[in-house]
């Protein structure tokens, strides 16, 4: 099973198996990673599931949509040309060891 | 049961978001959270969406897995019902007759559906949408069923119209108003969704109301409306509204009028009390202070959050931007701001292209603006909104004014 590294701003890594199809905003609240909120259940209408992608996986996520760029506007923390929506990321066999970097805030 | 600390009544986004952000805030007293629902706290929009569609499981719908209440100490209390508060001695009292003792205690007893009154409402067949139990039955139900008829063109009408005809079902929507969803959107957007209803097979019937429900053997069979018509149905929807549950807190000597009643900073007229979410009246920033009761995720969430800063001591006014979507067929309707009393219109885009946004006015500012595949007029537009920032109805209407510029560089606390 594909794994993702969860950062948290301060440094903190923690590594979970995530099932293909699954996003990394669900995997980060079934495992209780602190740093996503998903406030909106993962619709793209909200911002608090705001993540920095390593660069070195940027070019296998599919790109962003009109809709996942307007809402990354508002984010808590200013996005970053590697900010993405967690809840727009579906887990893939190629991208095991995704190392995804949560913001200080989500809101 | 004994707790002080924080008791929380409800288990809804309200009830499960102020647990959560009062941990988050570092609070270290009891919380317990009581909720009649036998279920741990999960999402109502999927309800109406992609868990009858089958896109969403129910475990997909939970906030959080159960895990969560006990890593985080919030003693969860399902399938419990509250039924008095005592105010002097600070203790509710749950049915099976224990009391919780509070020091602070939160209302997020949200709404119960507003009942079809008609010779035949009470018929097998006859569907509400709020729960996940209704949730569920309605999922089992539709698959059995070929003709729905959906009572009320609100939101979780069409929401429900739209997954029966992606499911292929013969779906009849009636509104009693002359337009869909028009408490609550101006006429661009009501009849960009009647077009993307009847173009995906939905019959739409606005301004007749149901008469009554047909049956046989107690089963529901049809639809009597007021025009006199009969339309069959072997399985009849009604979403027509919420009602909110104010008895607790009457009974308890608290005001209540369209919902219970609180200030601005939430509270009830008893300090120790809160009320939030779909059953707390508010006078509403965004609307010129006017008392509101808003059902949606936005509302219950950033309630949540105020209130569950103000028990660790940093009580602010609320003051947060109400937002709202609804998917229905592949069409997000995004809005922002509170349109209620507006007095001018104007449009960007078209219905032509299925890129529209509406720009609400009440005395020449803006107020609200619903956006159809203009999602960055949504999320800029909440900038504006929040901001006060001025734009004036032409700026509006005028794609070549770009609202990002307008907008202040960095993004008001009130829009997330």
């Amino acid at each position: 099973m594909p794994k993702v590294i969860y950062v948290s701003h301060t440094g903190d890594r923690k590594e979970i198996d995530v099932p293909v199809g699954t996003t990394v905003m669900a995997a980060a609240l079934k495992n209780g990673i602190d740093g996503i909120v998903a406030e909106c259940g993962g619709v793209c209408m909200c911002s608090t599931c705001h993540v920095f992608v390593d660069e070195a996986f940027l070019g296998k996520l599919p790109p962003t949509t009109d809709t996942e760029e307007a809402v990354l506007e508002i984010a808590a923390i200013e996005r970053q040309p590697n900010s993405r929506l967690s809840c727009q990321i579906k887990v893939t066999e190629d991208l095991d060891g995704l190392i995804v970097v949560m913001p200080e805030k989500q809101r | 049961m004994t707790s002080a600390g924080t008791v929380i009544v409800g288990t809804g986004q309200a009830g499960f978001q102020t647990a959560a952000s009062l941990r988050a805030n570092g609070y270290q007293e009891p919380i317990t959270l009581i909720g009649e629902e036998p279920h741990i706290p999960y999402q109502r929009p999927p309800l109406s969406k992609g868990f009858p569609l089958g896109t969403q499981d129910r475990e997909s719908i939970e906030f959080r897995p159960a895990r969560f209440y006990s890593d985080h100490n919030i003693n969860l209390v399902a399938g419990e019902r509250v039924t008095a508060i005592d105010r002097n001695e600070r203790h509710v009292t749950v049915a099976s007759g224990a009391r919780v003792s509070y020091h602070k205690l939160v209302l997020a007893v949200g709404a119960r559906n507003r009942l079809l009154s008609v010779p035949g409402a009470n018929l097998e067949g006859v569907l509400y949408l709020r729960s996940l139990d209704e949730a569920v039955t309605f999922k089992e139900r539709l698959a059995h069923s070929r003709q729905i008829v959906v009572i009320g063109g609100g939101f979780v009408g069409l929401e429900l119209a739209a997954v029966a005809a992606t499911l292929g079902k013969s779906v009849t929507v009636i509104e009693a108003l002359p337009r869909l969803m028009s408490r609550v959107v101006a006429a661009p957007i009501s009849e960009f969704f009647l077009n993307l209803h009847t173009g995906n097979g939905v019959k739409v019937v606005c301004g007749v109301s149901a008469s009554q429900v047909s049956g046989a053997n107690r089963r529901a069979t049809g639809v009597v409306l007021s025009s006199g018509a009969t339309l069959p149905a072997d399985l009849v929807v009604v979403g027509i509204g919420i009602v909110p549950n104010g008895g607790l807190a009457q009974q308890a000597g608290l005001s209540t009028s369209n919902g219970i009643a609180v200030n601005e900073y939430l509270e009830t007229q008893d300090e120790a009390i809160f009320a939030i979410g779909d059953c707390a009246e508010y006078p509403c920033a965004f609307a010129a202070g006017a008392r509101l009761r808003l059902e949606s995720v936005q509302n219950a969430a950033d309630q949540a959050q105020s209130v569950a800063a103000a028990i660790v001591g940093r009580r602010e006014p609320y003051r947060a931007l109400p937002w709202f979507w609804t998917d229905q067929f592949d069409i997000k309707l995004q809005m922002a701001g509170i349109s209620q009393g507006y007095d001018q219109i104007v449009t960007r885009g078209s219905a032509e292209s299925r890129k529209l946004s509406v720009f609400y006015f009440k005395g020449g500012r803006l107020s609200a603006i619903d956006s159809i595949n203009r999602p960055l007029d949504h999320m800029i537009g909440r900038k504006l909104i929040a901001a006060g920032t001025p734009l004036t109805p032409e700026q509006a209407a005028d794609e070549s004014v770009e609202l990002r510029k307008l907008a202040p560089k960095s993004t008001p606390e009130q829009v997330r």
